[in-house]
């Protein structure tokens, strides 16, 4: 098991690099001059030039490549062109806030997709299943920004029960990680942004719950344990719902790339001010530093949760050798 | 255990199943007919919208009519910039519809065949390939889709290419996985011992198993690039020519009136929501025609 992980966790180092390596290719091909967007076009050629320069843009694109990957092992993505500070100081400000209000949706959705998902599948057929796939339908088949769009014009505008937009009050600046993350003006502006981002995961657990519920349900055993004559709870939770959690666990893995999506789509609307907000907004101001850092930081963090769900699937089902 | 294999099962007795199926299940005759709109208000676009996407309209007085309410002549009321919000959502419903069905089928396409392979085959094979769609997983799909449109010239087409490029990934592992049960199962290596070679084994007995699997994945692709391509247009990245669901809502959300012109924010969002529902529908109605088991209960 070990030797798994450690094998992965290689493996896992190569892929970034291959990720890093698409991601500088990508961004150098990228129609506009870098520049342009962070140097005055009008300013004398020699001090274009000496920018240029300090920011190592007149050398071969070889050139380029090799440093950029010589920096990326020793952790330094280099500085941002916008903020004029170091790309990994910016990702360490935006990192906290996008973790919160995506481990907190994810719980959300996850705890309620499994157990309500098990619920509809072992109730199929009654009025209650039918409403409840409809309504995670509606949620899966709805954008997510547009759900905060209109959470915001209902709650914010209309209600005004949440704030519409930040994670603080506007004015307010915090230094340490307590005093901006650890108080109420903070849940007040998480609730929304989460509640949101957790009905748009909530499907995905819900129903791939349900369906493998309904697979599971006509195996052999399940009729053997109700022969047994065990309480349906026990049935349900016990026997089905543990070996139909395997395919959740999968999907689960296989969602937190377009969970991702989701989170920028959710931190644009709300103006969070989160990884997924700032690559939007890097990608618009041609800032390669800064878009390539979260690119590749990003991608770190779905081929970590990747690797953290295969290894629960060794918990789940003792069938699968690992090698 | 099945006796009738399925082959017995023809064409027309799959029709009747999903036509008694329909009259039984109204989501499914719901989802049906609701498609059947869709697809007609996206073909004759061009005639059914009252007005072109970019026309700025006039009140008697000769001031551009902003920000109006819903009312008979502007059933959706207007822009900010005096817009005809109906006529913007009905041009968006063949941009969605192009997209959707282009991406899903390209997606699908790759995705089963290469997840057959890699399930079927096992070995070196299935991890070169399972190594490959690893590498497309661990692209984080939205923020790759906004670069690769930024970086090639915006338009619907790189859209559908950009989507494509990492979805099939996803397909492609789902049908490993069930190809990996279904190809230890007695059957396969009975017909292994009865001297079925690769391609009959993987196209008669393991691709009949997967398709309820793959229709599904199909329906969820479908849904998938539509919502991605809602997605890049409303971050602004979109083909800015082409009227979409996704360019109502950017411009919408840009102008800052989406706090108040409900008419405006609304529309396009329930557009998106109902013609993804609809396909839904329609392939769940199809999973209970293709999967006999899901029929049974």
């Amino acid at each position: 098991m070990l030797a798994y992980i450690v094998k992965r966790l290689l493996i896992m180092i190569v892929m970034l690099l291959l990720v890093a390596t698409m991601i500088f290719l990508m961004f150098r091909t990228m129609p506009g001059d870098p520049t342009a967007s962070m140097v005055d076009p009008s300013i004398p050629r020699e001090a274009r030039q000496a920018l240029l320069e300090r920011y190592g843009l007149h050398e071969s694109l070889w050139t380029q490549y090799r440093i950029f990957m010589r920096d990326l092992v020793q952790l330094d993505f280099g500085n941002s062109y916008f903020y004029n500070r170091t790309v990994l100081r910016v990702i360490g400000d935006r990192l906290p806030a996008t973790l919160i209000l995506m481990l907190t949706a994810m719980l959300f959705a996850y705890t309620f997709g499994i157990l309500w998902g098990a619920w509809m599948a072992w109730n199929r057929g009654s009025r209650l299943e039918s409403v409840g796939v409809t309504f995670s339908l509606i949620f899966r088949s709805a954008p997510t920004f547009w759900v905060g769009l209109m959470a915001i014009m209902l709650f914010s505008v209309t209600l005004g029960w949440f704030p519409a937009q930040g994670m603080r009050t506007t004015g307010y600046v915090g230094d340490s990680f307590a005093e901006v993350f650890l108080n109420r003006d903070f849940v007040r502006h998480l609730i929304l942004p989460a509640f949101v981002a957790g009905l748009y995961f909530l499907a995905t657990p819900l129903l791939i719950m349900r369906n493998s519920m309904l697979e599971v349900m006509s195996e052999d055993y399940i009729e053997m344990a109700r022969a047994k004559g065990l309480r349906d709870r026990s049935v349900l939770y016990k026997h089905a719902a543990r070996n139909a959690l395997l395919p959740v666990v999968t999907a689960g893995a296989l969602f937190i790339g377009a969970a991702i999506g989701g989170q920028v789509l959710i931190e644009v609307v709300f103006s969070w001010p989160g990884l997924g907000r700032e690559i939007v907004q890097a990608v618009t101001r041609s800032d390669y530093p800064l878009a390539q850092g979260i690119f590749i930081i990003i991608s770190a963090l779905v081929m970590f949760m990747n690797l953290v769900a295969d290894i629960l699937y060794a918990f789940l089902d003792p069938r699968i050798a690992y090698r | 255990m099945k006796i009738r294999s399925r082959r017995s099962v023809n064409r027309q007795s799959l029709f009747y199943i999903f036509w008694s199926n329909l009259k039984r299940d109204r989501l499914a005759l719901f989802g049906v007919i609701l498609l059947l709109c869709f697809i007609f208000i996206g073909v004759f676009a061009e005639s059914l919208a009252p007005h072109g996407p970019r026309e700025r309209h006039y009140d008697a007085e000769g001031s551009i009519r902003r920000l109006e309410q819903p009312s008979w002549q502007y059933p959706f009321g207007t822009t900010d910039v005096g817009r005809d919000i109906f006529s913007q959502v009905i041009l968006g419903t063949r941009t969605a519809l192009t997209v959707g069905f282009l991406a899903a089928v390209l997606v699908t396409l790759v995705g089963s065949v290469v997840g057959i392979i890699a399930g079927y085959f096992g070995g070196w094979i299935d991890t070169v390939l399972m190594r490959i769609v690893d590498f497309f997983y661990a692209i984080p799909f939205i923020p790759f889709v906004i670069v690769l449109s930024a970086i090639l010239q915006p338009s619907m087409w790189n859209i559908i290419l950009a989507v494509s490029l990492l979805s099939w990934r996803t397909v492609a592992r789902i049908v490993r996985s069930q190809v990996l049960s279904i190809a230890q199962r007695p059957y396969i290596k009975a017909a292994r011992v009865a001297g079925a070679g690769h391609v009959r084994i993987m196209a008669r007995y393991i691709l009949p198993n997967v398709i309820p699997l793959v229709l599904l994945e199909m329906a969820f692709m479908v849904n998938w690039a539509i919502m991605a391509e809602a997605s890049v247009a409303f971050l602004g990245f979109g083909d800015p020519r082409v009227t979409s669901w996704g360019q109502i809502l950017h411009i919408n959300f840009v102008s800052g009136y989406s706090r108040l012109a409900w008419w405006w924010t609304a529309p396009p969002g329930l557009a998106i929501v109902l013609l993804l529902l609809s396909i839904f529908f329609v392939a769940r109605s199809l999973e209970a025609v293709v999967d006999p088991r899901l029929r049974k209960r």
